[in-house]
């Protein structure tokens, strides 16, 4: 019994922060008061209707979206790479791919700011992207690489062996089987490109300024409601696609 | 591909590899230009001045700083204080989830997996909300009449620590409850069936058959907090300064770029030392493990 009450605790524990922002966001008053005395949507229009705020939105869907074209194909392509050498060489290119999840995101921030700036390409979308979708391509492998293991080989050969070309085998047979994975793998890098703040606080600026970015900035400096509005869209969206990836996954 | 008496066939299937290698050098390539060449640059940066000129000063200016080393303690202060908190609140936890009904577990894990899906910005704000002066939980304690003034939750040590472990404790979790799930149930019932307490069963069964989860959980949050950056910088409010904290303000308060690529350095051969503590941890015990199975 003990054991169960403490679990709850723990429970209520992990849920709290997240769901405490969403009473507040509907709230009609600056300040932060709970329950909220009356409701309205304010914050909601404050974040539609500052050009700030649409301008880091648009920044971080766009990043999102060539995070992870980018990053899901190659990460696919290193994992057939990896899956049919086998051996010492796969083992080398997936160490030398889990780099990235293993430094210190801090420590990439500094080290990409200052080449970036050696290039003179601090606060550029480029540099943001590229920081992005280093960070995705070790996530991506993870989850594609169980799906390729059990991935039945023998198909490719029999396309080959038909008269398919490489291009062909694996546009028309790898991809559609490994499609569930490859739509979990998609998602995870957008989505995690839209929480990513380490490195687009060191890289990203003016115009190119991201979503977390912003929000870094505005919870540093004071506490604005328009926060709770963003995070309450935010965690709807969250929980849209995770429901989306189990639900299909099911079926 | 063992047909290599032809050497037609040899060559083919020499050339066929040399094609999937080739297949991963887009990843290759990226992570060459964004991660590799970043951590070699900063190698370079460290023994640089200012002026441009190749010297060890920085290193002397930051290991002789005390600074550094306070930076170094709340470091390890505060990762030592996640685990412990991530210990004794996410070892219970998993151990409910591997007792309940694969039913109402997956349920509760849901509960779980959420947080671990929320932005770490969004947390941050909910924790900041609930932990302010005149925040949620500082009203229901003086509003209960439990303590007199609200305490000090936020933007300090506690505050950190909090969001913290919030942080870490799914993470934790996941392999302690995996560790515990795959825990034969008959050993469970065999040592109740001899008139083992509840206390002694998981004393003297389950946690030592799920030590190497809580290991690989601990190694998981020392690593990763040992790097925090956001949370301490908006719960800490300035007054909580690891290493990460330092690292920024000295990029970008003081423009010292030497001086933060050695404190980067130094994080990152922390992190190095303490990764290969704990593996060799777990190496050690996953052997007297087997040895106890065998004896």
């Amino acid at each position: 019994m003990l054991l169960w009450g403490l679990s709850a605790l723990v429970l209520v524990f992990l849920m709290l922060p997240t769901l405490v922002v969403v009473p507040l966001s509907f709230s009609a008053s600056d300040l932060l008061e709970f329950p909220p005395r009356a409701y309205s949507l304010r914050w909601y229009e404050n974040f539609f209707g500052s050009a700030t705020w649409m301008a880091a939105l648009r920044t971080s869907l766009i990043l999102g979206t060539l995070k992870a074209m980018l990053a899901v194909p190659s990460a696919l392509l290193a994992c057939v790479s990896m899956n049919r050498l086998g051996g010492k060489a796969a083992v080398t290119i997936q160490s030398v791919l889990l780099i990235p999840s293993i430094v210190p995101g801090i420590l990439l921030a500094i080290g990409l700011f200052f080449v970036l700036a050696a290039q003179g390409l601090i606060g550029t979308l480029f540099g943001v992207l590229v920081g992005h979708v280093v960070l995705a391509i070790p996530v991506a492998c993870i989850v594609l690489s169980p799906a390729l293991a059990r991935f039945d080989w023998n198909q490719v050969q029999a396309a080959r062996s038909l008269g398919a070309n490489w291009a062909r085998a694996v546009g028309g047979i790898i991809v559609p089987q490994l499609r569930i994975s490859l739509l979990s793998a998609t998602l995870m890098a957008f989505l995690t490109s839209l929480d990513e703040s380490v490195i687009s606080i060191f890289v990203a600026s003016g115009r190119n300024s991201t979503l977390p970015k912003l929000m870094f900035l505005s919870l540093r400096d004071q506490i604005d409601p328009t926060i709770a509005a963003i995070s309450t869209l935010w965690t709807v969206l969250v929980v849209a696609v995770v429901l989306i990836v189990a639900l299909r996954q099911k079926s | 591909m063992s047909v290599t008496a032809n050497p037609a066939l040899a060559a083919d299937a020499r050339r066929e590899q040399w094609f999937f290698l080739s297949l991963s050098l887009p990843a290759l390539f990226v992570v060459g230009v964004a991660a590799i060449l970043p951590i070699l640059w900063i190698i370079r940066q460290s023994f640089l001045t200012i002026g441009g000129v190749y010297t060890v000063d920085n290193y002397e200016k930051v290991l002789s700083s005390g600074l550094t080393w306070s930076a170094l303690v709340t470091t390890f202060e505060l990762s030592l204080g996640t685990l412990v908190a991530c210990i004794l609140l996410g070892t219970p936890l998993a151990l409910a989830l591997a007792a309940a009904r694969p039913r109402v577990a997956n349920v509760l894990m849901a509960f779980v997996m959420l947080p671990l899906w929320t932005s770490i910005l969004v947390r941050t704000y909910g924790w900041l909300v609930l932990l302010r002066r005149d925040g949620l939980i500082n009203a229901a304690l003086t509003g209960s009449g439990l303590t007199a003034e609200p305490l000090p939750l936020v933007y300090n040590f506690t505050g950190t620590l909090i969001g913290m472990v919030h942080y870490m404790l799914p993470l934790f979790l996941l392999p302690v409850y995996a560790a515990m799930r795959d825990i034969d149930a008959n050993l469970i019932r065999a040592a109740a069936s001899m008139g083992a307490t509840l206390g002694q069963v998981i004393r003297t069964v389950v946690l030592p058959l799920s030590a190497h989860g809580i290991v690989s959980g601990s190694m998981i949050v020392f690593i990763y907090t040992i790097g925090f950056f956001i949370t301490p910088a908006v719960l800490g409010g300035g007054k909580v300064n690891p290493l990460s904290i330092r690292i920024e303000r000295t990029l970008s308060t003081f423009q010292d770029w030497g001086s933060a690529s050695v404190l980067g350095l130094l994080l990152f051969v922390v992190m190095a030392l303490v990764g290969v503590m704990f593996l060799t941890a777990r190496r050690l015990m996953m052997r007297n493990h087997v040895g106890a199975v065998h004896a």
